[in-house]
């Protein structure tokens, strides 16, 4: 068993015993959706099926209600004498880090399957093939990826476990000024520019097309390149931050 | 191996604020070492740096003859470090905070070390439960418990009984002497002074950065000038009589007594009682004092220290 592993198996552990954590990242993603889809979807006006449309983006938030368990983990981590234990005991940081990142994409993982099965209960229908959806399947663990590796650099960065959740609220706000939710270019000026050029946007489009059956080379090279960017960004964000206090 | 710990000029700063200004100290293989100085003293920082935490702005650390800086490694392989905060995780159960420790070190029959430890450490109850339920005594030996399932020939230990109550602290001592006892060497911090006197072969006394003593507990006492007869009078006059024998000693009246100072030996003593005798001066209550190391710590850094605590 490789220390990364054992790291892994610890911090499922501690998921599994934290029911904020586990509502937070999977069930509060489910509730949303069954706001927006089954409550509220009617009222919405984007050209087809709601659960359809909103369906890419609710996995994509589904992801990002994960995360502020992962940054209060790190920074619980980092707070408490416990990572001077590790240090001691020549555990790499690269383990202890990647425990965080890994916990999370599995944790990430159940959330929007949980979100897929809700959406098919609630109608939803996909003309993608098999193909289609082990690309998106690759994309949300990408993007789950990235976006782990850059909240373990904000929850390496707070000062506090309280100031680590409060850092993660712009990732989790993040998708509801994408094309998530409704189409950017209903939005009003600003936001929509906003819309259209944030990271989310292309990541949504691209899972949009590839459950349509259509999908998009030019937004899927959009959306790797958002994510190789801030895998890389958070990852080296992190070791820098974890050298300089540990 | 003689000497498991060898420090020689130790410097650290943070910032412009220096916090070790040169440190040189040894400690010999199997023995217990204590560094003793109020908070702020650098203790917590000397902890850090020779157990690999942190890295020093000058000066050697050789740890079981391993250099710090250059052979991180190895010194981590032969080391255990106890923390002034219990280094536990709260959501695992002592169990399994042990269970995580034997999967890192790789230890192969795990379950054999865990169940001897939780025995040993009095804690065979609580395993099962959840870290976050434990009191501040369990914790810390359940700290000190998964320090050992490694089985470090060098131990640091960063206050490890600060904010335990007297039970739950002889306790801890208890378990230092039997690691003493196993052959393992120890580097213990405390600000207290008895806890220095009770377990440490040999006692550094840290200050503001610098070490300002060293030596055996005995022998710091004997540096310290404290070392006094202490007589209780019937009344007044005896005790004026007794103060006019007796050049350099301080009266009080109130409660009647005499401290005449003396070196520790019995010859002023027996002199001191015969001059009572000679001049028929009867002494209600007699003792005599020897210095503990608060008044070392007093005759040392020339302030008593509040942070200092007499416990």
């Amino acid at each position: 068993m490789t220390d990364s592993v054992i790291m892994l198996r610890r911090n499922v552990k501690h998921v599994v015993r934290n029911p904020t954590t586990v509502f937070n990242a999977v069930l509060f993603p489910v509730v949303i959706m069954l706001m927006f889809v089954y409550v509220l979807g009617d009222a919405f006006n984007v050209g087809e099926d709601y659960v359809d449309y909103a369906t890419p983006g609710l996995m994509l938030l589904a992801i990002c209600y994960g995360l502020s368990g992962t940054s209060t983990a790190v920074a619980s981590d980092m707070t408490k004498g416990i990572i001077n234990r590790f240090k001691a005991m020549d555990v790499s940081r690269g383990a202890v880090l990647s425990g965080h990142v890994s916990t999370t994409v599995a944790t990430n993982l159940i959330a929007v399957a949980a979100i897929v099965g809700v959406a098919f209960a609630l109608g939803f229908r996909s003309a993608g093939g098999f193909l289609d959806w082990l690309g998106v399947l690759g994309l949300v663990l990408l993007t789950s990826f990235a976006a782990a590796w850059l909240t373990v650099a904000l929850g390496l960065a707070a000062k506090s476990v309280e100031g680590a959740g409060i850092a993660t609220v712009p990732l989790i706000m993040l998708p509801f000024f994408s094309s998530a939710i409704v189409p950017a270019d209903k939005m009003g000026p600003g936001i929509k520019q906003f819309a259209e050029y944030q990271p989310f946007t292309p990541i949504i489009e691209t899972m949009r097309g590839l459950l349509n059956g259509t999908p998009s080379a030019g937004t899927a090279i959009a959306a790797v390149a958002w994510c190789v960017g801030i895998a890389l960004v958070g990852y080296l964000w992190s070791t820098a931050t974890f050298k300089k206090r540990a | 191996m003689s000497s498991a710990i060898e420090v020689s000029g130790l410097r650290k700063a943070f910032g412009d604020k220096v916090v070790l200004d040169g440190i040189d100290l040894v400690v010999e293989a199997g023995t217990v070492f204590s560094l003793l100085g109020p908070n702020g003293a650098g203790k917590t920082t000397t902890v850090n740096v020779l157990a690999t935490l942190m890295a020093a702005d000058g000066g050697s650390v050789r740890v079981a003859g391993h250099d710090v800086a250059a052979e991180t490694k190895a010194v981590r392989a032969t080391i255990g470090v106890t923390g002034q905060f219990a280094a536990v995780d709260e959501l695992l159960t002592g169990q399994e905070n042990l269970q995580l420790m034997a999967d890192l070190h790789r230890v192969a029959d795990g379950r054999q070390v865990i169940g001897r430890l939780l025995e040993r450490f009095d804690l065979v109850e609580a395993g099962p439960k959840l870290v976050n339920s434990y009191s501040g005594g369990m914790r810390r030996k359940l700290d000190l418990a998964m320090t050992l399932v490694g089985d470090p020939s060098i131990i640091f230990l960063d206050e490890p009984t600060t904010g335990l109550d007297p039970r739950s602290r002889r306790t801890m001592w208890d378990i230092i002497r039997e690691l003493l006892a196993e052959g393992v060497t120890i580097f213990l911090t405390t600000q207290y002074l008895e806890e220095a006197d009770q377990l440490a072969d040999r006692v550094a006394v840290l200050d503001q950065g610098r070490i300002v003593a060293q030596g055996t507990p005995d022998e710091l006492k004997r540096q310290a000038p404290g070392s006094h007869v202490r007589l209780r009078f019937a009344g007044p006059g005896d005790l004026e009589a007794a103060a006019r024998l007796f050049a350099g000693s301080t009266r009080d009246d109130e409660a009647l007594t005499l401290r005449v100072p003396g070196d520790g030996g019995t010859e002023p003593v027996r002199i001191l009682l015969n001059q009572l005798h000679d001049n028929a001066l009867h002494a209600e209550d007699f003792s005599v004092h020897t210095p503990d190391l608060d008044d070392v710590f007093l005759a040392l850094t020339g302030r008593p220290n509040a942070e200092v605590v007499t416990k």
